[in-house]
């Protein structure tokens, strides 16, 4: 088999460079390879399935004629094995291809620690990743009747998979080994709102805590065994601490690497014609002026146009990301920016607001934001996300930044004419 | 390539400050698009496109600029946030939304609106895809909203081609 443009995976960065490779080539052919079953779908969604809010079927985010549209021969069930970076090949399970520009976009895969008697488990502890992990999942709670579970990690993944479990009615708890909840995306204040509303929906939250054991009668789950000697009976154990760079295809070929793919303004490896982007890739992080993973959804989508444009021979440059998050959790709807928890506080300018129903906050440095959360009251936040992009000097306007009529008003006259009017038209 | 959309400007200095863009935005989205019917009848209004921002002499109305690059579509967890392929303008499938608030995070205008009692987008400029011309812009006393082509140029009420105000006769029946 021989292709244009070979890309290895099928979500969010795979579809998207699909899309930048046609907004330059329109005729050049494309394969896809993807190891599960499913023409495409939202990662993020599989805890709206799980909680019953979403159908397998909606949780998909192109509609079901986009590969054929775009002249894309997809390939499911087909795992991408090696890279031959020399003869530019990719022999996967159904055999070989040939490629001209590839595209690796594995993502993540879940990140599991050791946990004494775990490989004596058959039924009763999942990772929660995949459609495929959810689909299992439900199938095991609905077969056995469960009606308690433990979730491991307590992240966005484990949040949302928890309140996934909440929503089927499940006795659920969650255990994180930090001493708060999302660790690294709140603070301390954000985290506290966050676990007081998941304790009002019956939740149990276990902190400072871990699994240390699991202990199965015939390969199935009965209880856990905590660090702290604590032992929980449960028939269900969700492992979801994070995920690490899904980077074992590139074994061999020389693609140089640190926890993710190294990627360059263009989304090149140091190998010719290979790219990567998403949830595998190290590229610019913008606040920390250096590569690193970041592991969201936007990052992966940015990351995989940009690859696709410059794959197919334009000119498209990443000039670097931050970390963000939009997530809604027990009821209350959550975005937060860059870093929100600064370890040195002497070097950051903190502003706060909190009230009822609402908390926001601004981590500012020489006057630049670095890093804000919104809970609550999150309409407008997006503003946010322009100004630290273009790394805006909010001096003129610091005091405004927390009002509750923030808006585009009160950014200099200059910066805002080219976001409300667009090119060439003066206000 | 996809069209690009048309798009609504602004010049701030026209601005008075009489809000009549929101009402008739928000009449132009309800069932009867009759003011009186709107804003006195029993059934429940529908949220203005607008954001309308105000401080001392300075005001404006700002609503979805329908980005060539827009970010809400790009990174949309369900698809419901979509750019129309004959019009060019980016517009939200309700039933899809879920209410992950990624497009809420990403617009830089900030100016999608959120039902957060319903948990999804509520409310964004559709550019008032059932008529053939923008409400805000069409009863803007000032001229102080504009809807401009791809081009940047300016168009008028009379200049919107014939085939899209059949759309809204049809739609209307």
């Amino acid at each position: 088999m021989k292709t244009r443009y070979l890309i290895i995976g099928n979500s969010v960065s795979g579809i998207n460079c699909i899309e930048g490779i046609r907004q330059v080539d329109r005729r050049g052919k494309i394969i896809v390879v993807s190891d599960e079953n499913i023409h495409n779908y939202s990662r993020p969604l599989i805890s709206y399935y799980l909680g019953g809010r979403v159908r397998e079927k909606e949780t998909s985010f192109r509609e079901r004629g986009f590969y054929h549209e775009n002249g894309v021969e997809l390939l499911l069930n087909t795992r991408a094995e090696k890279i031959d970076a020399c003869r530019r090949t990719v022999t996967t399970n159904k055999g070989t291809i040939e490629f001209k520009k590839l595209l690796i976009a594995t993502g993540g895969r879940p990140f599991v620690p050791r946990i004494e008697g775990c490989e004596s488990v058959k039924k009763g502890v999942f990772t929660f990743t995949r459609l495929s992990d959810a689909v299992a999942l439900v199938r095991y709670i609905r077969e056995r009747g469960m009606d308690r579970g433990v979730v491991l990690g307590g992240g966005l993944i484990g949040l949302k998979c928890a309140e996934g479990l909440i929503e089927r009615g499940m006795k659920t708890a969650i255990i994180e080994l930090a001493d708060r909840l999302l660790p690294s995306t709140l603070d301390s204040t954000a985290s506290g709102i966050i676990e007081k509303a998941l304790k009002g929906k019956g939740c149990e939250v276990i902190k400072k805590d871990t699994v240390a054991a699991v202990e199965s009668r015939k390969g199935v789950m009965q209880s856990i065994l905590l660090k702290s000697g604590r032992r929980i009976e449960t028939g269900l154990l969700v492992i979801a601490i994070g995920v690490n760079p899904d980077i074992d295809i590139i074994t061999g070929t020389g693609i140089k690497h640190s926890r993710g793919i190294i990627v360059d303004s263009h989304m090149r490896t140091n190998l010719q014609d290979i790219y990567a982007a998403g949830d595998v890739a190290e590229g610019m992080d913008s606040l920390l002026s250096g590569n690193a993973v970041i592991a969201i959804w936007p990052v992966a989508a940015r990351q995989g146009r940009i690859a696709g444009i410059n794959m197919a021979g334009g000119e498209e440059v990443y000039t670097g990301m931050f970390p963000m998050n939009a997530v809604d959790i027990a009821g209350i709807p959550v975005i937060s920016f860059g870093i929100t928890a600064p370890a040195d506080d002497a070097e950051y300018e903190i502003l706060e607001k909190r009230g009822e129903g609402f908390y926001k906050k601004i981590v500012l440095r020489d006057n630049v934001i670095k890093g804000c959360i919104f809970m609550g009251r999150i309409e407008r936040s997006g503003i946010f996300s322009g100004i630290m992009r273009d790394r805006v000097d909010v001096s003129s306007f610091k005091k405004e930044l927390l009002s509750d009529d923030f808006g585009l008003l009160v950014l200099p006259r200059e910066y805002r004419k080219h976001m409300v009017v667009g090119e060439g038209i003066e206000i | 390539m996809e069209k690009k959309a048309r798009k609504i400007v602004i010049k701030e200095n026209y601005c008075i400050g009489c809000r009549l863009c929101e009402v008739h935005c928000i009449t132009s989205h309800s069932r009867s698009k009759d003011i009186i019917k709107t804003y006195k009848g029993t059934g429940p209004k529908p949220v203005s496109g607008i954001y309308f921002e105000e401080k001392g002499s300075i005001s404006f109305a700002i609503q979805c600029r329908h980005c060539d690059d827009a970010p809400c579509v790009e990174n949309c967890l369900t698809g419901a946030m979509y750019r129309d392929k004959k019009t060019g303008r980016v517009l939200h499938n309700s039933e899809k939304c879920v209410g992950c608030w990624m497009c809420v995070m990403l617009c830089p205008l900030g100016v999608i609106k959120i039902d957060f009692a319903g948990k999804k987008v509520a409310s964004k400029c559709d550019l008032c895809i059932n008529d053939a011309f923008p409400a805000c812009v069409e009863n803007c006393p000032n001229e102080a909203i504009c809807l401009v082509d791809s081009n940047g140029e300016r168009i008028s009420k009379n200049e919107i081609p014939h085939s899209e105000s059949v759309t809204r006769r049809v739609r209307d029946k």
